[in-house]
């Protein structure tokens, strides 16, 4: 790998090598905190705190972590920084942390703050993993946001809790789409934000694993 | 370099470094941190009351709304107002569990399975100009599914009617038995009387739906779906602190005028 720049490393992540969209990690919570705007905004601070300052950490005893028990060091590291950030949330925005209950927690096995961990800070010094750790996190709230704008604005006729479209029960003339309020379209959103990344960037296309061979010819005798 | 980076005495002096570092951060901010989160934890409980009252105005700061309620302790072992504790920092849950400041409950009396009984519990009293009760507000929890579940219910100052009922701690599962949070569901209880014309406690939790002809629509209440233990859990609860283990005598004397 050619040496990155600090601009490459920082900002790659967000549209041509995004955490979320290309490499599929972390979905699991963008399907659950991204029905309002504001409790993604809270979440996505927090896990891109983690992720850069994990990696920050894991990066500066690298070269003293033995490699035997390196998985496990970079796990204490990553799970005490999400209680600092969970008692932060608790703290200084309760009612958001309330919201988020379990998902703060579930930030420790976040894919991408382990991926990146193992993948970039172990090999490279602090200051890069630092920015790496951001331009990740940046990149995951880049989706997450997205998915939340649609979510609330759709699904509940909402940004950040005020009213955008009226809504029908209140007299105003939307009909807001239930189905956008639940998880599963969380799905088809991602898979859409997918599809439309990866028209503009063609290398992200994966070559197909496999062909589908054409029907044999029995199949086409017994029709 | 990296052999000696392998050896068993080098890994286990990284491995406690960073185990120490490491928890000397996670406790310093946990240290650090209480004193405002306990503070929210306060703040959130009042402003539960204020909402089951059907008091809260949103914008209002929740300590000046919180004025107008006034903390009082209640022996529920007479049925009566007391001075015994300070009614403002008296904890129900930590003298639940003190063999001294509570009771055992035997199985039949236990329908709520909270084991053990508070001899006090601090009830929230809102005012009328006269002096007179306008909504009383009483702490109620019991057993749901997985969790015991913590709430309050409101009741109006003819001591039967409700004005509102809600949980601000519990564990039920999420979507489920959590839906016991849910406006709607909580927007039913209003308007329930849960005392019949005997006196007993009369609340019962129905599957299919409260059918509003039925003579007894008043004392029910639509069932969580999905939810059977959790919506039973309610009920019982709802029962046990109306009943005679509960606040039924604190009731019964305020009612006479006497408490």
């Amino acid at each position: 790998m050619a040496k990155a720049t600090a601009k490459q490393v920082l900002f790659e992540p967000i549209f041509s090598n995004n955490p979320i969209a290309l490499q599929i990690l972390g979905i699991c919570s963008a399907l659950a905190v991204t029905t309002s705007l504001s409790v993604t905004l809270v979440m996505c601070i927090a896990l891109t705190s983690v992720t850069a300052l994990s990696n920050f950490f894991i990066s500066i005893v690298r070269n003293q972590i033995p490699s035997s028990i390196r998985m496990i060091v970079q796990m204490v590291i990553i799970a005490s920084l999400v209680i600092v950030v969970d008692q932060v949330l608790k703290a200084y925005a309760y009612s958001i942390s309330k919201q988020l209950s379990v998902f703060v927690g579930l930030i420790i096995t976040n894919c991408i703050v382990m991926g990146r961990a193992e993948a970039f800070a172990m090999q490279n010094p602090p200051h890069m993993s630092f920015l790496d750790g951001v331009g990740n996190g940046l990149g995951y709230s880049f989706i997450l946001i997205c998915v939340a704008v649609i979510r609330e604005l759709f699904g509940a006729g909402k940004l950040f809790g005020i009213e955008i479209l009226p809504l029908v029960s209140a007299g105003g003339w939307y009909q807001p789409n239930g189905l956008l309020l639940l998880p599963p379209s969380a799905f088809f959103i991602i898979g859409l934000i997918i599809w439309a990344l990866r028209s503009w960037k063609k290398d992200q296309v994966e070559a197909a694993e496999f062909k589908m061979a054409p029907q044999s010819r029995a199949m086409k005798e017994a029709m | 370099m990296s052999a000696k980076k392998e050896s068993v005495a080098r890994t286990l002096t990284v491995a406690l470094l960073v185990c120490l570092v490491c928890s000397v951060v996670v406790s310093a901010a946990a240290v650090a941190l209480k004193p405002v989160q306990t503070t929210n934890k306060l703040q959130d409980k009042q402003r539960n009351i204020l909402q089951i009252a059907g008091l809260f105005e949103p914008g209002v700061s929740v300590q000046e709304q919180f004025q107008q309620i006034t903390p009082r302790l209640v022996d529920l072992r007479t049925g009566e107002f007391s001075d015994a504790l300070d009614a403002l920092t008296f904890d129900q849950q930590k003298a639940s569990k003190d063999p001294a400041m509570s009771q055992q409950l035997d199985g039949e009396q236990d329908i709520a399975s909270i084991r053990r009984r508070a001899d006090y519990s601090t009830v929230y009293v809102v005012e009328n100009p006269d002096g007179s009760i306008k909504t009383l507000i009483l702490p109620i929890h019991g057993y749901g599914l997985w969790s015991t579940l913590y709430g309050f219910m409101a009741l109006e100052s003819d001591l039967k009617t409700v004005v509102g009922l809600g949980f601000y701690q519990h564990a039920e599962t999420p979507g489920l038995g959590g839906e016991v949070d849910n406006p709607n569901w909580k927007a039913q209880w209003t308007g329930k009387v849960v005392f019949d014309e005997s006196g007993e406690p009369a609340i019962s939790v129905v599957k299919g739906g409260v059918d509003p002809s039925n003579p007894n629509a008043e004392h029910q209440v639509d069932a969580l779906a999905g939810a059977t233990l959790t919506s039973r859990g309610v009920e019982n609860l709802v029962r046990f602190w109306l009943g005679e283990d509960g606040f039924g005598p604190f009731l019964e004397h305020l009612r006479a005028g006497e408490a």
